[in-house]
């Protein structure tokens, strides 16, 4: 099956005054239409800047420096940035982080929406959009007078919802959603999620969940890809990432997740996420590996490729 | 609810401000109308004895003989009815016929010099701080700035010296050319036209760059905004991002500073006035100044204070239809 996301080599940088930091190295990432994954990582690893570089919203002093972002066999780094405006939110959306600062304050939602789908279909009636916004309303269940409404009568939940909403509106090919739940309690952000969920469904585009909820990421995505200093270092089903992670660094992410057994003890991971500034020899990892090769500490690891365009990037799973 | 609110709060600000000008020359020992025919006695003219008999007959003219609550109550009545007394200087006209003969030339340069320089320096500010204005743009409008530290006074001395007497393009000073007869003929308005340009452009420029500069600022802020960036992950263009979304924005706390700003506007424009010779409130008030015409004075102070005060809730009532989040509670 032809994948409908297909990113390779993505190379992305921050320059500034005390040197290149390098966000995102040589990341693949393929998908197929209808799929979810779940993108997690600490913070910095290059979550968000992976997501940011696909909707090309990488802004000074941040640079794209190599690779491709083809989706439905459109390179979208290589398109002009007037043909790059129509794509998004029609081809490719991005659901913000900060839901609750996301929707301008002096603006009905209403307008909000109107602009949105003006800026792609200027020339389409108004009674039309409104259909289309009832339509977005009621798939994220919200009630339709929320329409009439500005931003600062809504709740946090409400407020990610019209957000989700939006997001929605064109029937986007991929949804990329930067921890669209943070700032929500946890009943709030299962129902978000839940509401996320129904709508790829309904849609059937393929969904990119930023985050570091493993909890949430185990409930409803299909893959897991683990991030570590600018890399994607597993990437497998759910079921495996929980069970039976290949990668060292996924093991130890894994094994320090609460579990009702070892109740009272908290394995951490030692060491800290190195610099992106001054980044380790060889494996990223290896200063913090329990599984130490010699090699780590000179040569990159390449990656073994399993079916499913799943693979690990490790020295051990390296076919020799 | 909150109309009648802020109009009682004018009618306050009216009543303090009207106390307080009632009092402060009262506080003090001078008698204004000894004063005024000491000096004419001073002059030569007539013997102590006399000066103290027409002080006499003047204090009960102006109702100075009646004891102070009276005159109080006369005086606040007379406020309400915008009757702020008589000039002593020149004593059939009221203050408020002096008021109203200066007020058309300041009202006029008031407003469209800070309408200008308002509209001109938030959007000279915006596109300051937009990343995508050309760099030629920025660097152009962030020059703005400097004129935040030049004050109107100087800028209307220096016009007045490069524009009107070493170019001579411009007339120097007055309201028309001596000689014309005030009239509404096409010629007479272009010659008041002309007679206005250097006195705006002293205050627009001179508040200007206070505007680029608290713009600028605001609009840094205002860009990192998640709606803003939201706006751009929506595929909006930017014109639109930049009018709906920054802009609007930003231009809020700027209806704020322009309440507050007023008091300081019409200060600058009755010394521009004065610079000038234009027969404004300014001129007016600066020679009440100079010959003592305490009355003058002290209606123009108070009429002055009443004009802040109906503008600043004027500008306030307005802002609730720029920002949804202060109608709440208020409909």
């Amino acid at each position: 099956m032809e994948h409908l996301l297909d990113i390779t080599g993505l190379t992305v940088s921050y320059y500034t005054d005390i040197g290149r930091a390098i966000a995102l190295n040589q990341v693949d990432l393929r998908l197929k239409q209808g799929e979810k994954l779940g993108l997690v990582g600490e913070s910095g690893s290059g979550k968000s800047t992976m997501g940011l570089a696909m909707m090309r919203m990488i802004k000074p002093p941040g640079k794209v420096e190599g690779g491709s972002v083809v989706i439905g066999g459109v390179d979208m780094l290589q398109l002009s940035d007037k043909e790059m405006l129509k794509r998004r939110l029609s081809t490719i959306s991005y659901i913000p982080q900060g839901a609750m600062n996301s929707l301008n304050p002096v603006l009905k939602i209403k307008r909000q929406m109107i602009d949105a789908y003006r800026a792609h279909y200027p020339d389409h009636k108004l009674d039309q959009i409104m259909d289309l916004a009832h339509e977005a309303m009621r798939s994220v269940e919200l009630p339709e007078h929320v329409l009439e409404m500005h931003p600062h009568e809504l709740s946090g939940g409400m407020k990610q919802r019209v957000c989700i909403a939006i997001g929605i509106l064109l029937r986007p090919q991929i949804i990329i959603a930067d921890e669209p739940t943070s700032a929500l309690d946890v009943v709030t952000q299962r129902q978000v999620i839940e509401t996320l969920n129904r709508v790829q469904q309904k849609i059937g585009s393929a969904l990119i969940l930023i985050g570091h909820d493993m909890g949430l990421m185990a409930q409803s995505m299909d893959k897991v890809a683990v991030m570590y200093a600018g890399e994607i270092v597993e990437i497998n089903d759910v079921q495996t990432v929980f069970t039976s992670p290949k990668h060292p660094y996924t093991q130890a992410l894994i094994s320090s997740l609460p579990r009702l057994q070892n109740r009272g003890e908290f394995r951490g991971i030692p060491g800290m996420a190195p610099s992106l500034y001054r980044l380790p020899s060889g494996c990223r990892f290896h200063p913090r590996c329990n599984q130490q090769q010699p090699q780590c500490q000179t040569t990159s690891p390449r990656k073994s490729v399993f079916e499913d365009e799943k693979y690990v990037t490790c020295h051990l799973y390296e076919a020799t | 609810m909150f109309v009648i609110k802020r109009l009682l709060f004018v009618l306050l600000v009216v009543w303090s401000a009207s106390t307080i000008t009632f009092f402060i020359p009262r506080i003090s020992d001078i008698n204004p109308i000894r004063e005024r025919f000491a000096e004419l006695a001073r002059l030569g003219g007539f013997s102590a004895g006399e000066l103290e008999k027409i002080v006499e007959s003047y204090s009960k003219a102006f109702g100075l003989d009646k004891p102070l609550m009276q005159q109080y109550f006369d005086y606040i009545g007379g406020v309400m009815t915008l009757d702020f007394g008589v000039s002593l200087n020149k004593f059939p006209k009221t203050v408020l016929m002096l008021i109203a003969e200066s007020l058309p030339w300041t009202i006029g340069l008031i407003l469209v010099t800070t309408i200008l320089s308002f509209v001109i320096g938030n959007l000279v500010g915006a596109l300051a701080a937009w990343p995508l204005s050309p760099k030629w743009v920025r660097g152009v409008s962030t020059s703005f700035i400097l004129f935040q530290g030049v004050p109107p006074v100087l800028l209307a001395i220096l016009l007045i010296f490069f524009v009107a007497f070493k170019l001579n393009i411009l007339p120097i000073a007055g309201a028309y050319s001596i000689g014309t007869v005030p009239d509404f003929t096409f010629e007479f308005l272009l010659d008041v036209a002309r007679h206005q340009i250097l006195p705006g452009i002293a205050l627009i420029f001179g508040s200007l760059g206070t505007w680029v500069l608290s713009m600028r600022g605001m609009g840094i802020t205002i860009q990192g905004e998640d709606y803003v960036i939201f706006a751009e992950h929506k595929g909006l263009s930017s014109y639109t991002i930049f009018k709906d979304y920054y802009l609007r924005n930003a231009l809020l706390p700027q209806v704020t500073a322009l309440a507050l700003a007023l008091g300081n506007v019409i200060t600058s424009a009755i010394v521009v006035e004065t610079i000038f010779g234009l027969p404004g409130l300014g001129f007016v008030l600066i020679t009440a100044i100079r010959s003592n015409d305490f009355l003058v004075i002290y209606g123009i102070v108070l009429f002055i204070t009443i004009a802040v005060a109906v503008l600043m809730a004027l500008v306030e009532l307005l802002y609730p239809l720029l920002d949804p989040r202060v109608r709440q509670g208020q409909e």
